[in-house]
Protein backbone atom coordinates (compact mmCIF):
# COMPACT_ATOMS: atom_id res chain seq x y z
CA UNK A 1 0.00 0.00 0.00
CA UNK A 2 2.91 2.48 1.07
CA UNK A 3 5.04 2.25 -2.65
CA UNK A 4 1.65 2.01 -3.93
CA UNK A 5 0.98 5.51 -2.78
CA UNK A 6 4.54 6.67 -3.70
CA UNK A 7 3.64 5.39 -7.24
CA UNK A 8 0.66 7.71 -7.67
CA UNK A 9 2.67 10.58 -5.90
CA UNK A 10 4.83 9.97 -8.74
CA UNK A 11 2.66 10.17 -11.76
CA UNK A 12 1.39 13.19 -10.38
CA UNK A 13 4.87 15.35 -9.86
CA UNK A 14 5.25 14.09 -13.19
CA UNK A 15 2.78 15.27 -14.25
CA UNK A 16 2.64 18.90 -12.71
CA UNK A 17 6.37 19.41 -12.74
CA UNK A 18 6.41 19.95 -16.60
CA UNK A 19 2.53 21.85 -16.43
CA UNK A 20 4.75 24.23 -13.88
CA UNK A 21 7.70 24.93 -15.84
CA UNK A 22 5.33 25.66 -18.69
CA UNK A 23 3.39 27.70 -16.62
CA UNK A 24 6.06 29.76 -14.64
CA UNK A 25 8.33 30.14 -18.76
CA UNK A 26 4.89 31.93 -19.53
CA UNK A 27 3.58 33.94 -17.31
CA UNK A 28 5.82 34.38 -14.67
CA UNK A 29 8.98 34.62 -15.95
CA UNK A 30 7.48 37.53 -18.51
CA UNK A 31 6.45 39.13 -15.45
CA UNK A 32 9.57 39.19 -13.44
CA UNK A 33 11.21 40.26 -16.87
CA UNK A 34 8.39 42.97 -17.15
CA UNK A 35 9.41 44.31 -13.78
CA UNK A 36 13.04 44.20 -14.55
CA UNK A 37 12.81 46.70 -17.32
CA UNK A 38 10.33 48.79 -15.70
CA UNK A 39 13.79 49.56 -14.11
CA UNK A 40 15.46 50.03 -17.30
CA UNK A 41 15.54 52.85 -20.20
CA UNK A 42 15.49 49.78 -22.58
CA UNK A 43 13.81 51.25 -26.14
CA UNK A 44 13.01 47.74 -27.05
CA UNK A 45 16.73 47.83 -29.28
CA UNK A 46 20.42 48.09 -28.61
CA UNK A 47 21.55 48.91 -25.39
CA UNK A 48 20.10 50.13 -22.36
CA UNK A 49 20.99 50.99 -18.69
CA UNK A 50 19.21 51.00 -15.28
CA UNK A 51 17.67 53.79 -14.20
CA UNK A 52 15.97 53.00 -10.67
CA UNK A 53 12.61 54.50 -9.81
CA UNK A 54 12.75 57.11 -12.74
CA UNK A 55 10.25 55.59 -15.00
CA UNK A 56 7.92 55.36 -12.44
CA UNK A 57 8.05 58.89 -11.21
CA UNK A 58 7.94 60.15 -15.07
CA UNK A 59 4.54 58.34 -14.86
CA UNK A 60 3.00 60.21 -12.94
CA UNK A 61 4.06 63.28 -14.58
CA UNK A 62 3.26 62.19 -17.96
CA UNK A 63 0.33 63.70 -19.59
CA UNK A 64 -0.22 60.86 -21.71
CA UNK A 65 -0.08 58.15 -18.99
CA UNK A 66 -2.73 60.48 -16.88
CA UNK A 67 -4.87 60.92 -20.03
CA UNK A 68 -4.62 57.01 -20.58
CA UNK A 69 -5.87 56.06 -17.22
CA UNK A 70 -8.42 58.65 -16.93
CA UNK A 71 -9.98 57.47 -20.24
CA UNK A 72 -9.76 53.81 -18.72
CA UNK A 73 -11.29 54.65 -15.61
CA UNK A 74 -14.13 56.73 -16.99
CA UNK A 75 -15.13 54.11 -19.53
CA UNK A 76 -14.60 51.38 -17.03
CA UNK A 77 -16.66 52.97 -14.46
CA UNK A 78 -19.77 53.83 -16.76
CA UNK A 79 -18.96 50.55 -18.78
CA UNK A 80 -19.93 48.64 -15.25
CA UNK A 81 -22.87 50.51 -13.83
CA UNK A 82 -24.02 50.40 -17.57
CA UNK A 83 -23.41 46.51 -18.66
CA UNK A 84 -24.93 45.13 -14.87
CA UNK A 85 -27.79 47.67 -14.98
CA UNK A 86 -29.34 46.55 -18.77
CA UNK A 87 -28.02 42.98 -18.58
CA UNK A 88 -29.49 42.74 -14.98
CA UNK A 89 -32.88 44.19 -16.49
CA UNK A 90 -32.51 41.59 -19.27
CA UNK A 91 -32.09 38.64 -17.66
CA UNK A 92 -35.11 39.45 -15.66
CA UNK A 93 -37.25 40.15 -18.76
CA UNK A 94 -35.76 36.87 -20.87
CA UNK A 95 -36.15 34.75 -17.17
CA UNK A 96 -39.91 35.55 -16.94
CA UNK A 97 -42.75 34.14 -18.28
CA UNK A 98 -42.30 35.00 -22.21
CA UNK A 99 -42.92 33.05 -25.66
CA UNK A 100 -39.71 32.15 -27.22
CA UNK A 101 -37.74 32.03 -24.88
CA UNK A 102 -34.69 30.26 -26.19
CA UNK A 103 -34.48 31.66 -29.42
CA UNK A 104 -34.65 35.51 -27.48
CA UNK A 105 -32.11 34.47 -25.23
CA UNK A 106 -29.75 32.91 -28.37
CA UNK A 107 -29.85 36.03 -29.92
CA UNK A 108 -28.94 38.33 -27.49
CA UNK A 109 -26.06 36.54 -27.40
CA UNK A 110 -24.59 36.90 -30.53
CA UNK A 111 -22.80 39.94 -29.86
CA UNK A 112 -20.85 37.94 -27.24
CA UNK A 113 -19.49 35.64 -29.49
CA UNK A 114 -18.45 37.85 -32.69
CA UNK A 115 -15.18 39.41 -32.31
CA UNK A 116 -14.31 42.85 -30.94
CA UNK A 117 -12.38 44.39 -33.75
CA UNK A 118 -14.47 43.51 -36.58
CA UNK A 119 -17.58 44.31 -34.70
CA UNK A 120 -15.46 47.60 -34.06
CA UNK A 121 -15.37 48.31 -37.69
CA UNK A 122 -18.74 47.64 -38.45
CA UNK A 123 -19.91 50.00 -35.27
CA UNK A 124 -17.62 52.72 -37.05
CA UNK A 125 -19.76 52.83 -40.12
CA UNK A 126 -22.88 53.23 -38.62
CA UNK A 127 -21.62 56.22 -35.99
CA UNK A 128 -19.70 58.08 -39.45
CA UNK A 129 -22.09 57.50 -41.83
CA UNK A 130 -25.07 56.12 -39.90
CA UNK A 131 -25.69 58.35 -37.56
CA UNK A 132 -24.79 61.74 -39.55
CA UNK A 133 -26.98 60.86 -42.32
CA UNK A 134 -29.57 60.17 -40.08
CA UNK A 135 -29.49 63.50 -38.01
CA UNK A 136 -29.00 65.62 -42.10
CA UNK A 137 -32.09 63.58 -42.67
CA UNK A 138 -34.10 64.63 -39.57
CA UNK A 139 -32.45 67.73 -38.94
CA UNK A 140 -31.29 66.44 -35.17
CA UNK A 141 -28.19 68.75 -34.48
CA UNK A 142 -25.92 66.50 -32.54
CA UNK A 143 -26.28 63.89 -34.75
CA UNK A 144 -24.63 65.84 -37.82
CA UNK A 145 -21.59 65.16 -36.96
CA UNK A 146 -20.02 61.72 -36.27
CA UNK A 147 -19.21 61.47 -32.85
CA UNK A 148 -15.89 59.27 -33.34
CA UNK A 149 -14.22 62.66 -34.77
CA UNK A 150 -14.98 64.57 -31.35
CA UNK A 151 -12.71 64.60 -28.91
CA UNK A 152 -15.47 65.34 -26.38
CA UNK A 153 -17.38 62.26 -27.07
CA UNK A 154 -15.13 59.37 -29.23
CA UNK A 155 -15.27 57.74 -25.89
CA UNK A 156 -19.07 57.66 -25.75
CA UNK A 157 -18.89 55.58 -29.23
CA UNK A 158 -16.34 53.04 -28.01
CA UNK A 159 -18.33 53.03 -25.01
CA UNK A 160 -21.71 51.69 -27.32
CA UNK A 161 -19.36 48.92 -29.03
CA UNK A 162 -18.25 47.43 -25.61
CA UNK A 163 -21.16 47.64 -23.38
CA UNK A 164 -22.94 45.99 -26.36
CA UNK A 165 -21.09 42.97 -26.62
CA UNK A 166 -20.61 42.89 -22.58
CA UNK A 167 -23.93 42.72 -21.56
CA UNK A 168 -25.12 39.95 -23.57
CA UNK A 169 -21.90 37.50 -21.72
CA UNK A 170 -23.41 39.05 -18.18
CA UNK A 171 -27.14 38.80 -19.08
CA UNK A 172 -26.69 34.51 -19.51
CA UNK A 173 -24.61 34.95 -15.97
CA UNK A 174 -26.91 36.33 -14.75
CA UNK A 175 -29.87 34.64 -16.12
CA UNK A 176 -28.31 31.32 -14.47
CA UNK A 177 -28.16 33.19 -11.14
CA UNK A 178 -31.91 33.68 -11.52
CA UNK A 179 -32.64 30.29 -12.24
CA UNK A 180 -30.93 29.61 -8.39
CA UNK A 181 -34.08 31.10 -6.61
CA UNK A 182 -36.11 28.85 -6.27
CA UNK A 183 -39.37 29.02 -7.19
CA UNK A 184 -41.71 28.82 -3.70
CA UNK A 185 -39.60 32.33 -2.94
CA UNK A 186 -41.58 33.86 -5.40
CA UNK A 187 -45.12 32.66 -4.65
CA UNK A 188 -44.11 33.51 -0.68
CA UNK A 189 -43.69 37.09 -1.69
CA UNK A 190 -46.34 37.01 -3.49
CA UNK A 191 -49.30 35.75 -1.19
CA UNK A 192 -47.40 38.15 1.38
CA UNK A 193 -48.53 41.14 -1.50
CA UNK A 194 -45.06 42.36 -2.53
CA UNK A 195 -44.58 44.34 -5.32
CA UNK A 196 -42.74 43.51 -8.17
CA UNK A 197 -40.13 45.96 -7.20
CA UNK A 198 -40.66 45.22 -3.94
CA UNK A 199 -39.56 42.08 -4.45
CA UNK A 200 -37.00 42.27 -6.71
CA UNK A 201 -34.96 44.30 -4.29
CA UNK A 202 -35.69 42.68 -1.11
CA UNK A 203 -35.72 38.76 -2.25
CA UNK A 204 -34.75 38.24 -5.56
CA UNK A 205 -31.24 40.77 -5.40
CA UNK A 206 -29.96 39.18 -2.46
CA UNK A 207 -30.36 35.66 -3.44
CA UNK A 208 -28.31 36.92 -6.61
CA UNK A 209 -25.42 38.98 -4.96
CA UNK A 210 -22.93 36.38 -5.62
CA UNK A 211 -23.77 36.53 -9.27
CA UNK A 212 -23.81 40.38 -8.85
CA UNK A 213 -19.80 39.96 -7.94
CA UNK A 214 -19.07 37.75 -10.35
CA UNK A 215 -20.80 40.03 -13.12
CA UNK A 216 -18.87 42.72 -11.53
CA UNK A 217 -15.21 41.66 -11.47
CA UNK A 218 -15.20 40.50 -14.85
CA UNK A 219 -16.78 43.12 -16.71
CA UNK A 220 -14.83 45.87 -14.72
CA UNK A 221 -11.48 43.34 -15.64
CA UNK A 222 -12.33 42.92 -19.37
CA UNK A 223 -13.60 47.16 -19.87
CA UNK A 224 -9.96 48.15 -17.58
CA UNK A 225 -7.78 45.81 -20.65
CA UNK A 226 -10.14 47.31 -23.61
CA UNK A 227 -7.96 47.15 -26.60
CA UNK A 228 -9.83 45.57 -29.66
CA UNK A 229 -12.40 48.33 -30.41
CA UNK A 230 -9.86 50.92 -29.44
CA UNK A 231 -7.94 49.31 -32.19
CA UNK A 232 -10.82 49.31 -34.94
CA UNK A 233 -12.75 52.40 -33.68
CA UNK A 234 -10.82 55.13 -33.21
CA UNK A 235 -7.19 54.04 -32.87
CA UNK A 236 -6.87 56.18 -29.63
CA UNK A 237 -8.12 59.13 -31.46
CA UNK A 238 -9.12 62.10 -32.02
CA UNK A 239 -5.97 63.48 -29.77
CA UNK A 240 -5.71 60.54 -27.76
CA UNK A 241 -8.67 61.39 -25.90
CA UNK A 242 -9.92 57.41 -26.41
CA UNK A 243 -6.24 55.80 -25.54
CA UNK A 244 -6.54 53.16 -23.19
CA UNK A 245 -4.02 51.88 -21.06
CA UNK A 246 -3.91 48.88 -23.03
CA UNK A 247 -3.39 50.30 -26.19
CA UNK A 248 -0.59 53.00 -25.05
CA UNK A 249 1.32 50.17 -23.77
CA UNK A 250 0.88 48.73 -27.06
CA UNK A 251 1.27 51.73 -29.35
CA UNK A 252 4.41 53.16 -27.40
CA UNK A 253 6.18 49.78 -26.05
CA UNK A 254 6.22 47.98 -29.41
CA UNK A 255 6.43 50.69 -31.81
CA UNK A 256 7.43 53.81 -30.08
CA UNK A 257 11.13 52.93 -28.23
CA UNK A 258 9.58 52.84 -25.31
CA UNK A 259 10.10 49.79 -23.78
CA UNK A 260 11.28 50.34 -20.08
CA UNK A 261 8.74 53.15 -19.91
CA UNK A 262 5.98 51.40 -20.62
CA UNK A 263 6.91 48.48 -18.92
CA UNK A 264 6.64 50.56 -15.53
CA UNK A 265 3.07 51.82 -16.50
CA UNK A 266 2.27 47.95 -16.89
CA UNK A 267 3.43 46.78 -13.86
CA UNK A 268 0.87 49.64 -12.24
CA UNK A 269 -1.56 48.80 -14.31
CA UNK A 270 -1.16 45.23 -13.28
CA UNK A 271 -1.35 45.94 -9.04
CA UNK A 272 -3.91 48.42 -10.66
CA UNK A 273 -6.15 45.64 -11.78
CA UNK A 274 -5.60 43.39 -8.90
CA UNK A 275 -6.94 46.11 -6.23
CA UNK A 276 -9.60 46.87 -7.89
CA UNK A 277 -11.02 43.11 -8.56
CA UNK A 278 -10.12 42.50 -4.44
CA UNK A 279 -11.79 45.71 -3.41
CA UNK A 280 -14.98 44.65 -5.68
CA UNK A 281 -14.67 40.92 -3.72
CA UNK A 282 -14.10 42.38 -0.21
CA UNK A 283 -17.13 44.77 -0.85
CA UNK A 284 -19.54 42.09 -1.61
CA UNK A 285 -18.54 40.03 0.39
CA UNK A 286 -19.69 41.89 3.37
CA UNK A 287 -22.76 42.23 1.86
CA UNK A 288 -23.53 38.26 1.37
CA UNK A 289 -22.48 38.45 4.91
CA UNK A 290 -24.83 40.57 5.90
CA UNK A 291 -28.32 39.55 4.50
CA UNK B 1 -51.12 28.96 -7.98
CA UNK B 2 -48.85 27.38 -10.71
CA UNK B 3 -51.40 28.36 -13.76
CA UNK B 4 -51.29 31.61 -12.42
CA UNK B 5 -47.15 32.62 -12.59
CA UNK B 6 -47.06 30.66 -16.18
CA UNK B 7 -49.02 33.16 -18.07
CA UNK B 8 -47.65 34.46 -20.87
CA UNK B 9 -46.10 37.83 -20.67
CA UNK B 10 -47.06 39.02 -24.13
CA UNK B 11 -46.05 43.03 -23.48
CA UNK B 12 -42.80 42.04 -22.27
CA UNK B 13 -41.96 38.72 -25.16
CA UNK B 14 -43.42 42.08 -27.69
CA UNK B 15 -40.83 44.72 -26.00
CA UNK B 16 -37.71 41.93 -25.91
CA UNK B 17 -38.76 40.76 -29.63
CA UNK B 18 -38.59 44.67 -31.13
CA UNK B 19 -35.43 44.80 -28.70
CA UNK B 20 -33.69 42.28 -31.07
CA UNK B 21 -33.59 44.93 -33.05
CA UNK B 22 -30.10 46.28 -31.37
CA UNK B 23 -28.53 43.27 -32.49
CA UNK B 24 -29.91 42.46 -35.51
CA UNK B 25 -29.13 45.81 -37.14
CA UNK B 26 -25.19 46.12 -37.35
CA UNK B 27 -25.35 42.59 -38.82
CA UNK B 28 -28.03 43.48 -41.55
CA UNK B 29 -26.75 46.68 -42.33
CA UNK B 30 -23.20 45.17 -42.23
CA UNK B 31 -24.75 42.31 -44.59
CA UNK B 32 -26.71 44.61 -47.37
CA UNK B 33 -22.93 46.83 -47.83
CA UNK B 34 -21.29 43.20 -48.19
CA UNK B 35 -23.62 43.04 -51.32
CA UNK B 36 -23.75 46.17 -52.84
CA UNK B 37 -21.62 48.02 -55.33
CA UNK B 38 -19.90 51.43 -54.58
CA UNK B 39 -21.74 53.37 -56.52
CA UNK B 40 -25.01 52.02 -54.99
CA UNK B 41 -23.71 53.62 -51.96
CA UNK B 42 -25.46 57.42 -52.24
CA UNK B 43 -24.85 59.68 -49.15
CA UNK B 44 -28.29 59.17 -47.31
CA UNK B 45 -29.67 56.38 -44.83
CA UNK B 46 -31.23 54.24 -47.81
CA UNK B 47 -27.99 54.28 -49.46
CA UNK B 48 -26.38 52.52 -46.89
CA UNK B 49 -29.52 50.26 -45.60
CA UNK B 50 -31.53 49.64 -49.00
CA UNK B 51 -31.50 46.24 -50.13
CA UNK B 52 -28.74 45.86 -53.12
CA UNK B 53 -30.16 46.39 -56.85
CA UNK B 54 -29.33 42.27 -57.00
CA UNK B 55 -27.19 39.74 -54.95
CA UNK B 56 -24.09 39.01 -56.63
CA UNK B 57 -21.03 37.66 -55.06
CA UNK B 58 -18.55 39.22 -56.74
CA UNK B 59 -17.45 41.76 -53.74
CA UNK B 60 -16.70 38.44 -51.56
CA UNK B 61 -14.76 37.05 -54.33
CA UNK B 62 -12.49 39.98 -54.20
CA UNK B 63 -12.41 40.43 -50.41
CA UNK B 64 -11.01 36.36 -50.30
CA UNK B 65 -8.27 37.16 -52.96
CA UNK B 66 -7.07 40.87 -51.12
CA UNK B 67 -7.06 38.89 -47.46
CA UNK B 68 -5.59 35.88 -48.48
CA UNK B 69 -9.40 34.51 -46.79
CA UNK B 70 -8.63 30.69 -47.05
CA UNK B 71 -5.40 30.90 -45.47
CA UNK B 72 -6.19 33.13 -42.65
CA UNK B 73 -9.20 30.77 -42.01
CA UNK B 74 -7.07 28.17 -42.05
CA UNK B 75 -4.94 29.56 -39.24
CA UNK B 76 -7.87 30.50 -37.24
CA UNK B 77 -9.07 26.95 -37.39
CA UNK B 78 -5.47 25.25 -36.84
CA UNK B 79 -4.92 27.81 -33.75
CA UNK B 80 -7.70 27.05 -32.18
CA UNK B 81 -8.47 23.65 -32.90
CA UNK B 82 -4.85 22.62 -31.46
CA UNK B 83 -5.17 24.98 -28.31
CA UNK B 84 -8.68 23.28 -27.73
CA UNK B 85 -7.08 19.80 -27.70
CA UNK B 86 -4.57 20.34 -25.94
CA UNK B 87 -6.05 22.37 -23.35
CA UNK B 88 -8.32 19.30 -22.65
CA UNK B 89 -5.13 16.74 -22.53
CA UNK B 90 -3.29 18.85 -20.33
CA UNK B 91 -5.46 21.35 -18.36
CA UNK B 92 -7.81 18.85 -17.30
CA UNK B 93 -5.30 16.64 -15.93
CA UNK B 94 -2.95 19.51 -14.22
CA UNK B 95 -6.98 20.03 -12.81
CA UNK B 96 -6.99 16.42 -11.89
CA UNK B 97 -3.69 15.82 -10.14
CA UNK B 98 -4.21 19.65 -8.26
CA UNK B 99 -8.01 18.98 -7.68
CA UNK B 100 -6.90 15.32 -5.84
CA UNK B 101 -4.41 16.32 -4.08
CA UNK B 102 -5.16 19.93 -2.76
CA UNK B 103 -7.13 19.00 0.53
CA UNK B 104 -4.07 16.67 1.81
CA UNK B 105 -0.90 18.15 0.66
CA UNK B 106 0.26 21.65 1.20
CA UNK B 107 2.88 22.33 -2.06
CA UNK B 108 -0.39 21.53 -3.96
CA UNK B 109 -2.76 24.09 -2.75
CA UNK B 110 -0.11 26.51 -3.49
CA UNK B 111 0.49 25.11 -6.73
CA UNK B 112 -3.74 25.21 -6.79
CA UNK B 113 -2.89 29.42 -5.83
CA UNK B 114 0.33 30.27 -7.80
CA UNK B 115 -1.60 29.01 -11.11
CA UNK B 116 -5.20 30.24 -10.72
CA UNK B 117 -3.94 33.53 -9.55
CA UNK B 118 -2.91 33.97 -13.21
CA UNK B 119 -6.05 34.99 -14.17
CA UNK B 120 -5.57 38.77 -12.93
CA UNK B 121 -1.93 38.98 -14.98
CA UNK B 122 -2.73 41.65 -17.76
CA UNK B 123 -1.99 40.76 -21.29
CA UNK B 124 0.12 44.34 -21.25
CA UNK B 125 2.62 43.33 -18.54
CA UNK B 126 4.06 39.74 -19.87
CA UNK B 127 3.19 41.26 -23.83
CA UNK B 128 6.69 42.89 -24.35
CA UNK B 129 8.71 40.22 -22.83
CA UNK B 130 6.79 37.54 -24.17
CA UNK B 131 7.46 39.17 -27.75
CA UNK B 132 11.26 39.14 -27.33
CA UNK B 133 11.38 35.91 -25.46
CA UNK B 134 9.39 33.83 -28.43
CA UNK B 135 11.35 35.61 -31.02
CA UNK B 136 14.67 34.20 -29.14
CA UNK B 137 13.08 30.74 -28.77
CA UNK B 138 12.01 30.51 -32.50
CA UNK B 139 8.21 30.59 -31.23
CA UNK B 140 6.94 33.76 -32.75
CA UNK B 141 4.75 31.63 -35.26
CA UNK B 142 1.43 29.77 -34.79
CA UNK B 143 3.06 27.14 -32.53
CA UNK B 144 4.12 29.98 -30.27
CA UNK B 145 0.58 31.58 -30.26
CA UNK B 146 -0.97 28.23 -29.16
CA UNK B 147 1.63 28.04 -26.46
CA UNK B 148 0.91 31.01 -24.83
CA UNK B 149 -2.92 30.35 -25.30
CA UNK B 150 -2.25 27.41 -23.46
CA UNK B 151 -0.68 29.17 -20.70
CA UNK B 152 -2.96 31.67 -20.86
CA UNK B 153 -6.11 29.81 -20.51
CA UNK B 154 -4.59 27.49 -17.73
CA UNK B 155 -5.66 29.55 -14.69
CA UNK B 156 -9.64 29.09 -15.65
CA UNK B 157 -9.77 26.29 -17.28
CA UNK B 158 -7.51 24.53 -13.91
CA UNK B 159 -10.15 26.53 -11.77
CA UNK B 160 -12.88 25.11 -13.89
CA UNK B 161 -11.42 21.10 -13.94
CA UNK B 162 -10.34 21.46 -9.87
CA UNK B 163 -14.25 22.64 -9.08
CA UNK B 164 -15.63 19.63 -11.09
CA UNK B 165 -13.54 17.17 -9.89
CA UNK B 166 -15.52 18.13 -6.12
CA UNK B 167 -18.33 16.40 -7.64
CA UNK B 168 -16.99 12.95 -9.26
CA UNK B 169 -16.45 10.53 -6.02
CA UNK B 170 -12.85 9.07 -5.49
CA UNK B 171 -14.15 5.59 -4.86
CA UNK B 172 -14.34 4.76 -8.35
CA UNK B 173 -10.29 5.59 -8.44
CA UNK B 174 -10.18 3.79 -5.28
CA UNK B 175 -11.85 0.55 -6.87
CA UNK B 176 -9.35 0.67 -10.19
CA UNK B 177 -6.48 1.45 -7.47
CA UNK B 178 -7.45 -1.92 -6.24
CA UNK B 179 -7.60 -3.92 -9.06
CA UNK B 180 -4.11 -2.99 -9.47
CA UNK B 181 -4.73 -0.32 -12.93
CA UNK B 182 -1.96 2.70 -13.33
CA UNK B 183 -2.63 5.74 -11.79
CA UNK B 184 -1.96 7.18 -15.24
CA UNK B 185 -4.56 4.19 -16.77
CA UNK B 186 -6.83 5.45 -13.66
CA UNK B 187 -7.03 8.67 -15.33
CA UNK B 188 -7.55 8.38 -18.89
CA UNK B 189 -9.76 5.09 -18.80
CA UNK B 190 -12.28 6.39 -15.77
CA UNK B 191 -12.01 10.00 -14.49
CA UNK B 192 -11.22 11.93 -17.91
CA UNK B 193 -14.75 10.17 -19.62
CA UNK B 194 -16.45 11.57 -16.77
CA UNK B 195 -15.05 14.85 -17.00
CA UNK B 196 -16.95 15.29 -20.90
CA UNK B 197 -19.71 17.89 -19.36
CA UNK B 198 -16.99 20.14 -18.39
CA UNK B 199 -14.55 19.30 -21.35
CA UNK B 200 -17.30 20.92 -23.19
CA UNK B 201 -17.68 23.88 -21.11
CA UNK B 202 -13.65 24.25 -21.51
CA UNK B 203 -13.44 23.81 -25.45
CA UNK B 204 -16.33 26.53 -25.44
CA UNK B 205 -14.48 29.16 -23.56
CA UNK B 206 -10.99 28.26 -24.89
CA UNK B 207 -12.77 28.42 -28.47
CA UNK B 208 -14.62 32.02 -28.17
CA UNK B 209 -11.22 33.58 -26.34
CA UNK B 210 -8.84 32.23 -29.18
CA UNK B 211 -11.38 32.54 -32.39
CA UNK B 212 -11.85 36.54 -31.68
CA UNK B 213 -8.17 37.54 -30.17
CA UNK B 214 -6.66 40.20 -32.20
CA UNK B 215 -4.07 41.45 -29.81
CA UNK B 216 -1.60 37.58 -28.62
CA UNK B 217 -1.20 36.89 -32.76
CA UNK B 218 -0.85 40.11 -33.59
CA UNK B 219 2.13 40.65 -31.64
CA UNK B 220 3.32 37.34 -31.82
CA UNK B 221 3.07 36.69 -35.44
CA UNK B 222 3.50 40.10 -36.96
CA UNK B 223 6.45 39.62 -39.69
CA UNK B 224 5.36 35.95 -40.50
CA UNK B 225 3.38 36.71 -43.08
CA UNK B 226 0.39 34.76 -41.75
CA UNK B 227 -2.54 35.92 -40.43
CA UNK B 228 -6.02 34.92 -38.25
CA UNK B 229 -9.39 35.73 -39.41
CA UNK B 230 -8.98 39.21 -37.20
CA UNK B 231 -5.79 40.12 -37.62
CA UNK B 232 -6.16 39.64 -41.57
CA UNK B 233 -8.83 42.46 -41.33
CA UNK B 234 -6.78 44.71 -39.19
CA UNK B 235 -3.84 44.04 -41.67
CA UNK B 236 -5.79 44.58 -44.73
CA UNK B 237 -7.86 47.62 -43.14
CA UNK B 238 -5.60 49.99 -45.38
CA UNK B 239 -6.11 48.29 -48.43
CA UNK B 240 -10.20 48.31 -48.79
CA UNK B 241 -9.53 52.27 -49.05
CA UNK B 242 -12.88 54.06 -49.30
CA UNK B 243 -14.30 50.74 -50.95
CA UNK B 244 -16.36 49.66 -47.94
CA UNK B 245 -18.79 47.50 -49.71
CA UNK B 246 -15.41 45.14 -50.15
CA UNK B 247 -14.53 45.85 -46.60
CA UNK B 248 -17.85 44.58 -45.16
CA UNK B 249 -18.05 41.63 -47.74
CA UNK B 250 -14.25 41.04 -45.47
CA UNK B 251 -16.12 41.48 -42.53
CA UNK B 252 -19.06 39.32 -43.02
CA UNK B 253 -16.57 36.38 -44.11
CA UNK B 254 -15.39 36.76 -40.92
CA UNK B 255 -17.99 36.72 -39.66
CA UNK B 256 -19.47 33.72 -40.70
CA UNK B 257 -17.63 30.78 -39.52
CA UNK B 258 -18.59 31.81 -35.92
CA UNK B 259 -21.56 32.50 -35.94
CA UNK B 260 -22.17 29.10 -38.19
CA UNK B 261 -20.49 27.35 -35.43
CA UNK B 262 -22.96 29.57 -32.63
CA UNK B 263 -26.27 28.34 -34.68
CA UNK B 264 -25.26 24.92 -34.80
CA UNK B 265 -23.72 24.70 -31.17
CA UNK B 266 -26.08 27.28 -29.71
CA UNK B 267 -27.16 25.55 -26.89
CA UNK B 268 -24.15 23.54 -25.68
CA UNK B 269 -22.31 27.59 -26.07
CA UNK B 270 -25.06 28.70 -23.68
CA UNK B 271 -24.98 26.26 -21.07
CA UNK B 272 -20.78 26.18 -21.37
CA UNK B 273 -20.82 29.66 -20.61
CA UNK B 274 -23.09 29.82 -17.82
CA UNK B 275 -21.35 26.88 -16.73
CA UNK B 276 -17.97 28.28 -16.23
CA UNK B 277 -19.42 31.68 -14.97
CA UNK B 278 -20.90 29.55 -12.00
CA UNK B 279 -17.85 27.10 -11.17
CA UNK B 280 -15.61 29.80 -11.78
Amino acid sequence: MKSKMTNRDKTFWAVIIPVLILFFAFNTLPMIKGMIYSFTNYRGYGSYDYVGLRNYMDLFSDARVGKSYLFTFKYALAGTVLVNVLSLVMALGLNSCIRFKSALRGIYFVPNILGGLVIGYIFSFIFTYILPAVGMAWDIGWMKNSFLASEKYAWIGVLVVGVWQAVAMNTIIYISGLQTVPQEVYEASMLDGASKWKEFWSVTFPLVIPFVTINLVLSTKNLLMVFDQIMSLTKGGPAQSTESISYLIYRNGMDGGQFGFQSANAVIFFFVIVAISIFQMTIMNKKEEQL
Amino acid sequence: MMEKTQKTNWVLTIVLVLGTVTVFFPLYMAFVIAFKQPSEMTNDVAGALALPAHFSLENFRQAMEVTDFWHSLGNSLLITLVTIALSILIHSIAGYVIGRSMAAKKSFRLIYLYIVSGMFVPFSILMMPLVKQTAQMGLGNRAGVILLYLVFYMPMNVLLYTGYLKNIPVALEEAADIDGASTWKTYWTIVFPMMKPMHATVAILTALGTWNDVMTPLVIMSGTGQNTLPLAQLNFQTQFGTNYNLAFSSYILALIPILLFYIICQKQILNGVANGAVKG
